[in-house]
Parts: structure tokens; C-alpha cells; sequence
């Protein structure tokens, strides 16, 4: 059954993973964030990552798991706050950090999966952002020429997905994680709930299986919220 | 003075019905809590959310439901994901109406400073320099000056820029600005704030004209 996407776990969809290699990982915060294969990219000791995810994690979750193992040359994000590890690391140069435009970010993802080798943006426009990039104006206005990125891994989660690799995202969960997985020369999903084809209604898949090379129901989701914030 | 309350009530008074609308961290997610009744806003969350609605009630929050400030938050009655490249391709095509963020500095042609210290821990722009770079209609909410007493309105900013000539309106704690032909164009007041006051303390180019009015509450 070739269109069967399915891994056992973790391991081994993220075997083959190896030191400093590129890897896409989908998420906004803690939220989508593929939990099972951080765990396992952790006790696997894969070293040398560049890793372009739209934040760090925090301390003692997400990203910042490997970030303490020094698992991390480098990371493209938009923001990388609430991270101590990573400000040391950063600090002390053993971490290399490549600051983008949020927009920027998920359009170079886009594009990837799109076909498409680069994209016209304003953001950054007379920034220190701009600075080495090419610049055309289009009907008056300036635009920056950006690429799309070129990753080895793109590692996302989803909500549900079926053997075939068709996936479902949830709520704010969905976030960069379809960008990413159209994105990436290998992708590996991770879900919470993983159904036969024809479970899905076809209308509402948000990313086709044809750009997800493995996929897995994940062991354990912890799902930490970063601000709890309730009303008064 | 305005508190931040004040500035953020003060800015509510720019939504208008109809409107798209993305807020920033900081005083302008208190914007949402000054929203007149009776008029239809949506506001968007550029993580994937047009139509963010309140906090959830306690024992409601959602791990897959959060802002960009990643708080816990619900949806609303027309309330719709997406992913994160039609979130700021919605930006960048110019539907959001208004956009209120906070800044270090803003200089009198509508530059915009809001990322970046030299010399601190950079944490990232985020989303700020694809939405000043598009935005139909910037709003900034920030203290007039800085903690040691800096005019943060000034004729060129120092710190490194998120974006050139796009903030259209300021409302500090002390008055609502707007920026057009190169200089700061003092609207209205704080309470108790004299124009002597606001010219002593706006370091860019300031241009008052005839009386100028109190914010009215």
C-alpha cells in the first residue's frame, strides 16, 4: 500500500534525521506544536539543527527542550521571547539567530510549497531587514525580494489525519503547521487522532495528503497553554 | 495624564462600525474592552483568527485557542481560522481597516521603532513589520516619554525601524497626535495637560493650532 503514510511512532518517522540538517517545525507558541517529535529529536541526540519555526519554545517545553540539549546551531523565527536558555545562548554567540517578519516567514514557506523560488514582500521595507535584498517597486511601491526556504524535515501536528495523510487542523493549532508541510522535501505529521481514508469529509481537509510523506498518532499530548487567561 | 486605560479608551473612539481591526500586545489589546456597544467590529489575531472574542470563563481554556500574545481567548459568532500565510496575506492585501500597536519611538514622517534595542536581548518583530508595512491605517498607543523622561516623539528615530512612514495617529498619555506633512499635528489633550507641557516634552516637529481641545471622556 504505497499511499499508506503510516509510521509506528516518533522514532521512526524521525529516523532518519540527521545531524545539521534543516527542519521546519509548525506551531505559534506552544500551540500546534508537534510535541511527540521534539521528544524524540531530543533522545534521539540529533546535533547541528538549524531550525525555522516561528518561536523558541519556552524553558522546559517545546523547542526550548532541544535548545537545552544544545541541539540547536540555529533558529529562524519572528520572536523568540520568553526563553532564558535561549537568551544565554544567543548572548554568548553559541546560537545563531536569523530574525524574520512573521508574514515573511510563513510566505517563504508558501512559497515552497507553492512551487514558487521566491516572493515579493513589503515588510522589512527600509529596515535593517532589507539590508542585502534585492528591492523592486512595483506600482510605486517598494517590495523586497525574499526566498522560499528549502528545508530537509518539515515536522508538524495536526488534529486528525487519516493513513493516507490528508490532515485536519484545529482552531489556532492550525497556525503555520500546512504551510510547513507542503513545505518540507520530507513531511512527518504527527495527530491526535489518525482515521481510515473516507473517515474525512474531503471538504474539510486543510492539507491534501499528497505533501505528508509519514504520519503517526502521537503517544502523549501535554498541550500546555503558555498565558491562561480567563475573564473576570 | 491618561492611564493606560485611558489611552486605550481614547483609541476605541477610532473603531468604527464594520470595521477589521488587528491589535496589538500591550495597551492595545485593552482597545477590545472600550469597543462601543452597539457597533459590529473583528478583530483579527494574526495566528490564525478573525472575530476574537473575550477570555474564556475559567475551566473553558482552550490549548488550541490563543491570540498572538499567546493568551487563552474564545471565538464569536462568525469567528473563522486560517493558517498563518492567509492571516498576513490579509494583512499585506490591505483588508484589515486599522491596526493599533505600541512603539519606542515615532518620528514626525510616521517612521516607527518597536523591536529592537541594540545592546538588549532582541526577542523578534513578529508580526509588527508585515503589518506597518501594509496597514491602511496605523494607530500607536505608547507613553509620551520613556522611562528616564526621553520624548519618544521625535524628529527621527534612533532605535533600528520596523517601518517608514506609516503611523498616521499617536494617542500618548498626555495627547492624540496625528502625523502628516512631516511633523506631529497636536488634535487634543490629556486632562489636566497643558500645550506648553506636550511642546516641552515632543522632540519632533510639533504644529498646534488655535485652542486645543481637552480629551473628552
Amino acid at each position: 500500500m504505497p499511499l499508506n503514510k503510516v509510521v509506528k511512532n516518533a522514532q521512526e518517522a524521525c529516523a532518519d534525521i540527521q545531524d545539521n540538517m534543516t527542519l521546519m517545525l509548525g506551531g505559534f507558541g506552544l500551540c500546534g506544536i508537534p510535541e511527540n517529535c521534539i521528544a524524540e529529536l531530543v533522545r534521539q541526540g540529533v546535533k547541528g539543527l538549524t531550525c525555522i519555526s516561528n518561536n523558541a519554545g519556552v524553558d522546559d517545553f517545546g523547542l526550548g527542550l532541544l535548545l537545552h540539549q544544545r541541539q540547536v546551531k540555529k533558529m529562524i523565527s519572528s520572536y523568540v521571547g520568553e526563553n532564558a536558555e535561549f537568551e544565554r545562548q544567543m548572548l554568548s554567540g553559541e546560537l545563531e539567530v536569523e530574525l524574520i517578519p512573521q508574514g515573511t516567514l510563513a510566505t517563504r514557506c508558501l512559497a515552497a510549497g507553492y512551487g514558487m523560488p521566491a516572493v515579493f514582500t513589503p515588510a522589512g521595507v527600509g529596515t535593517e531587514v532589507a539590508e542585502g535584498k534585492e528591492v523592486r517597486n512595483f506600482h510605486g511601491r517598494d517590495y523586497l525580494l525574499e526566498m522560499a526556504f528549502d528545508a530537509d524535515f518539515a515536522i508538524v501536528k495536526a488534529c486528525k489525519g487519516d493513513t493516507m495523510g490528508n490532515l485536519v487542523f484545529r482552531a489556532t493549532a492550525r497556525n503555520f503547521n500546512p504551510l510547513m508541510a507542503m513545505a518540507g522535501k520530507i513531511t512527518i505529521a504527527e495527530v491526535e487522532e489518525l482515521v481510515e481514508p473516507g473517515d474525512l469529509d474531503p471538504n474539510e481537509i486543510h492539507t491534501p495528503g499528497i505533501y505528508v510523506h509519514r504520519i503517526f498518532k502521537g503517544e502523549h499530548y501535554e498541550k500546555r497553554i503558555e498565558q491562561r487567561t480567563v475573564r473576570q | 495624564m491618561l492611564d493606560k486605560n485611558g489611552i486605550a479608551k481614547r483609541i476605541a473612539k477610532e473603531v468604527t462600525d464594520g470595521m477589521y481591526v488587528n491589535l496589538g500586545i500591550g495597551i492595545p489589546t485593552l482597545v477590545a474592552n472600550f469597543i462601543p456597544q452597539g457597533i459590529e467590529v473583528m478583530l483579527q489575531s494574526e495566528n490564525g483568527l478573525l472575530g476574537m472574542g473575550p477570555f474564556p470563563i475559567s475551566g473553558e481554556e482552550d490549548a488550541d485557542l490563543i491570540n498572538a500574545g499567546k493568551q487563552t481567548i474564545t471565538t464569536l459568532p462568525g469567528s473563522v481560522f486560517f493558517d498563518s500565510a492567509m492571516s498576513f496575506g490579509m494583512i499585506r492585501a490591505r483588508k484589515v481597516d486599522l491596526t493599533i500597536l505600541g512603539a519606542m519611538e515615532v518620528s514626525e514622517n510616521g517612521d516607527i521603532a518597536n523591536w529592537k534595542v541594540p545592546g538588549k536581548m532582541v526577542k523578534g518583530m513578529g508580526g509588527a513589520m508585515d503589518l506597518v508595512a501594509s496597514a491602511k491605517n496605523i494607530i500607536v498607543a505608547m507613553q509620551h516619554c520613556d522611562k528616564a523622561g526621553n520624548s519618544k516623539l521625535l524628529s527621527s528615530c534612533s532605535l533600528p525601524l520596523t517601518g517608514v512612514k506609516c503611523v498616521k495617529k499617536i494617542v500618548t498619555d498626555l495627547a492624540v497626535l496625528e502625523v502628516k506633512d512631516g511633523a506631529f499635528h497636536l488634535l487634543e489633550r490629556a486632562p489636566g495637560v497643558s500645550v506648553d507641557e506636550i511642546v516641552a516634552k515632543t522632540a519632533g516637529k510639533l504644529i498646534v493650532v488655535g485652542e486645543v481641545p481637552e480629551i473628552e471622556d
